[in-house]
């Protein structure tokens, strides 16, 4: 199957007063029509970074540069001139995310603001706009809808913000949707609901979702593949059940240790292990394997030599790890 | 809404009355006195002085005088002037008109200006245009008023005699443009210092919205660069600034009193100035007063325009 959306090579670097932070270095990687991709890494592994680097909205200015190709279709979404790229944006790739509570304008109705989404794409009155507005909410399980429409933003919670967020996304009826940690700013119980509202919406659009989260446990869930990145890498990629079940990579089996459980009609809680040491700072990557100093499998003289490649060790599992032979696949 | 407006406004009587509380006391306890002139007359003697001061009621406690000032000026009597004994209340109001038509043009042009180089500066940030404003706005903030009022009349009007010197229209004239053209240099020269203030607050306005969460969200719709920082950026970095406006309030009518000496403009500015020359103590008090009024309902205008354009604000 031709893919959706395919990224190569793609290079990140912000230029600060400190100086460069290589974000996101050589990540390539599918997406294919009607799948949902997860994207998990702890904070600062370059997620969001790669999510905007999709929709061209990293920071604007001389400060960052992105490089390498992102192929959508036939264009090359790096190489378009800025007003093709906006005919894309929230019509073909659409994106929420994580902060619901500021993510949409204070001053404007929510009714306001997604019939300009509308809008900006199709050819429709105001009123039409809206009335398709009212259906969007509808859609993504606001009740009253018609009535929300003359909302402001601050009459409502983060999750009903979220849906919002997620109707204006879905307005253009996007092929792919790009969703930067929905969930991680919500209640528990909400979290649930918004991913289960975005399974159901990716299974009746027929959509691609790329699902970014930093929680191992929701992608379970929702995710078909799953791509897990460390410092701004790729480090193993899999389907979601030989992921979850054998992860290679002993990044990702600390990762799976560190997500809660709560066992059906048990409400006792595992206690967390989290990976000791902290993420790299990116402008400062360790020789070699960059999970080293945090690598419990780590030998000298193997593993601090030069970058790891990204083997395949099984049809569509890969995995940037030089021992992963030795390690035996553990799961959770 | 009423609660609101009436607990604003029993807050600014409150504040109005301690105004003249310390205006008047500072005022008389200042050194010399309506009667330091008399004191100049040669033949007037100690025991005549003492009558006219007992005609003025000087000789009384400062309480009793006080009092008997607040008294008839709850009633409209604001007394009347030791210079040429007209009512302080109409003295004003044929000042009003000067002072009004500078404030309000010179206002006009701080806004437009202000607000041009303070969006274009946080647009592009870091630029020559936005070094330039900044350096320009220090500059404008360091330029001593009257100084540059001299300086403009300097080259404007003696040296290429562009502009009037001075004054609010020309004897025997007096068309729109006549006055138009005198407006001109006092305006401008009133407006430097707000054109400074303003752009710089609506810079870091401005700036402070461009990175909000909702700004990434409108490009994320597709919108074009013009509507994402016109209708989100600017309509959201516009609100502050009707506060802003509010505050600059003081600051404008301090601007006037030097830039309407210096432009000889028949304003309460020079009035105001006159009469601090004079002691004219009823004078001095009543444009105080009036000032300090104009101030006060300019800022509850502000914050009630701030609430009518800001959704999540409800005022109660
Ligand atoms: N505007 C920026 N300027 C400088 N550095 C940035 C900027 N945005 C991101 N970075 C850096 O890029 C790296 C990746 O950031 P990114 O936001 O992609 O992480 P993330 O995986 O999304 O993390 P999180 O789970 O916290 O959202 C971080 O080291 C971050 O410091
Ligand atoms: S290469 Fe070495 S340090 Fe890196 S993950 Fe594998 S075992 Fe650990
Ligand atoms: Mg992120």
């Amino acid at each position: 199957m031709t893919p959706l959306l395919q990224v190569e090579d793609l290079r990140v670097r912000f230029r600060t007063d400190t100086g460069i932070i290589p974000a996101v270095n050589g990540v390539s990687f599918v997406v294919r029509p009607r799948e949902t991709l997860a994207l998990v890494g702890e904070s600062g592994s370059g997620k969001s970074v790669t999510g905007l680097s999709i929709m061209r909205l990293t920071p604007r200015g001389g400060g960052c540069r992105v490089e390498g190709r992102i192929r959508f279709g036939a264009a090359d979404l790096l190489a378009l001139p800025e007003e093709d790229m906006r005919a894309i944006r929230g019509n073909r790739i659409s994106m929420i995310f994580q902060e619901p509570m500021t993510s949409l304008n204070p001053v404007k109705t929510v009714g306001e603001q997604i019939a300009e989404a509308i809008r900006c794409h199709r050819q429709i009155g105001r009123q039409a706009a809206l009335d398709r507005a009212a259906e969007l909410l509808h859609t993504v399980g606001i009740p009253d809808a018609r009535q929300r429409l003359a909302s402001y933003p601050h009459h409502m919670s983060g999750g009903m913000r979220q849906r919002v967020m997620i109707a204006m996304a879905l307005s253009c009826e996007p092929d792919l949707l790009i969703a930067d940690e929905p969930t991680t700013a919500l209640d528990v119980t909400v979290q649930a609901q918004i991913v289960e509202l975005l399974k159901r919406l990716q299974q009746q659009t027929g959509m691609s979702v790329i699902f970014i989260t930093h929680n191992l446990g929701v992608v379970a869930d929702i995710a078909d593949r799953v791509m897990v990145m460390y410092a701004g890498r790729i480090v193993e990629q899999a389907g979601t059940v030989p992921l979850l079940t054998s992860p290679l990579m002993p990044y990702t089996q600390g990762l799976l240790r560190s997500v809660p459980r709560l066992p059906a009609g048990q409400h006792q809680r595992r206690r967390l292990d989290a990976i000791p040491g902290n993420v790299p700072d990116p402008a400062e990557l360790p020789a070699g394997c960059s999970f080293r100093p945090r690598c419990p499998h780590a030998v000298a003289g193997v593993c601090d030599t030069t970058l790891p490649e990204l083997e395949d060790t099984a049809p569509g599992h890969l995995v940037r790890c030089r021992r992963w032979r030795d390690i035996a696949p553990a799961g959770a | 809404m009423t609660r609101y407006l009436v607990h604003r406004l029993g807050q600014n009587l409150i504040l109005l009355w301690l105004v003249s509380v310390i205006a008047f006391t500072v005022l008389h306890l200042a050194p010399g006195g309506p009667l330091a002139q008399f004191a100049l007359v040669p033949g007037l003697t100690q025991a005549d002085l003492a009558r006219i001061a007992h005609q003025m009621g000087l000789d009384r406690s400062l309480p009793v005088q006080y009092w008997e000032w607040f008294r008839r000026m709850l009633v409209g009597d604001w007394g009347r002037s030791y210079r040429d004994t007209q009512p302080v209340l109409l003295v004003i109001g044929s000042h009003l008109f000067a002072t009004l038509e500078l404030m309000v043009s010179s206002t006009i042009i701080a806004v437009l200006l202000g607000t041009w180089v303070g969006v274009l500066g946080a647009i592009r940030r870091y630029s020559l245009f936005d070094y330039l404003a900044t350096v320009g706005a220090m500059i404008a903030l360091s330029i001593p008023t009257f100084w540059f009022g001299l300086v403009v009349i300097y080259i404007f009007s003696v040296k290429l005699a562009w502009l009037p010197a001075g004054n609010l229209y020309t004897v025997g004239d007096g068309s729109f443009l006549d006055f138009a053209h005198h407006l001109i240099a006092p305006s401008l020269v009133l407006a430097l210092v707000t054109v400074a203030i303003w752009s710089r607050y609506m810079r870091s306005s401005m700036l402070e919205v461009i990175n909000q969460d909702y700004i990434r969200t409108a490009r994320a719709k597709g919108l074009r660069e013009r509507s994402v920082l016109i209708d989100h950026a600017f309509r959201n970095a516009l609100l502050p600034m009707i506060t802003i406006a509010g505050l600059q309030l003081p600051t404008l009518l301090s601007g006037a009193l030097v830039t309407e000496t210096v432009f000889t403009w028949p304003g309460m500015g020079r009035l105001f100035l006159d009469s601090i020359g004079y002691r004219d103590y009823p004078m001095v008090m009543g444009v105080l007063m009036f000032s300090a009024v104009l101030v006060l309902l300019g800022n509850l205008m502000a914050d009630l325009l701030y609430a009518a354009s800001d959704p999540r604000i409800r005022l109660d």
